[in-house]
Parts: structure tokens; sequence; C-alpha cells
């Protein structure tokens, strides 16, 4: 993402944090239809029972949505909570939720995709 | 030097006037933050699903309680303002719309256009739930 006269100088701060804004905007540009997806599907599912919920997600539209949706949430959340942790922890606790954020996104994408796949797979 | 002395401090909050710039920039942030939290409650719903109807159930009882309701409401407000400040931050990012007067017309249709959603999701699943 750095110019090659940008690269020759040095110049700029961490020297390759242009590639994580730049994927958080990627991920927040795949959220909007994603987002609006699932919103739009909550409100059309209601207080639908469980056989309807299942049927739903077992689609394979609703499916492949709801995976993607996890992936671009997470990521952009990770990277989201990471500027924000930056911004306002100076304390020794800064690497600790730095991780802790890190983590804590990393598992919940893939206990959500899992969740889904269990769902979609089974009976 | 004397850490003591009582030189002003700046911004001083005591006499301090927000303005809809930095209310929204730090609306943004909680938002995203919050919406964070409802993350984990789409995973735990998800999740609530692939152990059977009986979880199932129990998540969707809560959901329809009073206090699950005003959660919901409260959670598609958080969306719907930070999706809308989110593509103002977007619009900002190709390096439009810095005049002070562009920058508060469009902090002020986030405000609008984030209450209208809500309140147009709301009639909406009002509606299909008769």
């Amino acid at each position: 993402m750095r110019s090659p006269l940008g690269r020759a100088r040095g110049l700029g701060s961490a020297r390759e944090g242009v590639e994580s804004w730049w994927l958080e905007r990627v991920m927040a540009v795949a959220l909007v239809p994603l987002t609006l997806w699932f919103a739009a599907s909550l409100i059309a599912l209601g207080r639908s029972d469980y056989a309807t919920f299942i049927a739903w997600l077992k689609t394979p539209l609703a499916a492949l949505l709801m995976v993607l949706l996890l992936i671009a949430l997470f990521t952009h959340l990770a990277l989201g909570l990471r500027v924000v942790i930056e911004d306002y922890v100076h304390s020794g606790a800064k690497i600790p939720a730095l991780l802790a954020a890190r983590f804590a996104c990393f598992a919940l994408g893939i206990a959500g995709i899992l969740a889904t796949l269990r769902i979609v797979l089974g009976d | 030097m004397s850490k003591s002395s009582a030189r002003p401090l700046s911004p001083h909050l005591q006499i301090y006037r927000p303005q809809l710039t930095s209310v929204l920039s730090f609306a943004h942030r909680l938002t995203g933050v919050t919406l964070g939290i409802y993350a984990i409650a789409l995973v735990a719903w998800l999740m609530a699903a692939a152990a059977g109807s009986q979880p199932y159930s129990i998540v969707q009882n809560f959901m329809q309680s009073l206090f699950g309701q005003v959660l919901l409401v409260g959670g598609i407000f958080c969306f719907f303002l930070h999706l809308c400040g989110g593509i103002r931050h977007l619009l900002w990012d190709t390096g439009r719309g810095f005049e002070l007067r562009a920058i508060y017309a469009s902090g002020w249709i986030v405000v609008a256009a984030s209450t209208l959603l809500t309140v147009a999701a709301w009639i909406v699943s009002s509606i299909l739930a008769r």
C-alpha cells in the first residue's frame, strides 16, 4: 500500500500500519450489505420457531452469507477494538487487553462458523 | 516544577460544550464496542441453535421478553448509528466532505437516518409479528 518514494524515505509511523487500516475499511464495505441482509432476515424471521430458523439457515445463500458475515464482523471488530485499546489504555494492561481482544474475536468468529456448519450439515 | 499550580486545563470539563462532531465521533466508537457485545450474543444464538431446539427456545424466549425487546431495539439503534456513521467515515476516507458545513450536514443526516431506520425497523417487525 506504500508508495516507492515513501518506502525509500522511510517515512510514516510504523511502516506497515496502512494494511490494517485498509483491511478495516474493506471489511466495513463488506459489512454494509451483509449486516443489512442479517437485519432484514431477523425482522423477516420474527418469532418463528426452531424448525423455520434451521430451514432458513440451511439454504445455501443464508449459510454462505452467515459465514461471510461472521468473518467480516469479527475481523472488523478485532481491528476496531485494537484502535480503541491503543488510544485509551496506556497502562501495563495495554498488551494483555490487545491480546485478549484479538483472541476473543478469533475464537468467537470460529465458534460462530462452526455452529453455522453444524446446523447446515446436521439432519 | 510544581505540579500543584492551579493552571487552567484544556478542555475545561465544567464549561465544555459538546459539539455534534465530537459527540458523533465518540458515539461511533461507543456503538462499535457495544456492537461487539452484540456479536457475542449472535455467536451464542448460533451455538444455542446448533445445540438443539431446547437451548434455542431459551434464547428465543429471552429475546421475546420485555428486557430482550429493549436490548434488541437498543442494538438496532447502535447498528444503524454505526452503519450511517461508518458510511460517513468511508466518504471522508475518499477525501470528501471535510468543509465545516458538510461535516455538520452529514452529522445531522446520520442522526436523522439512524433514528428513522430504527423506527422503520420497529414498525415493519411489529406489522410482521401480527
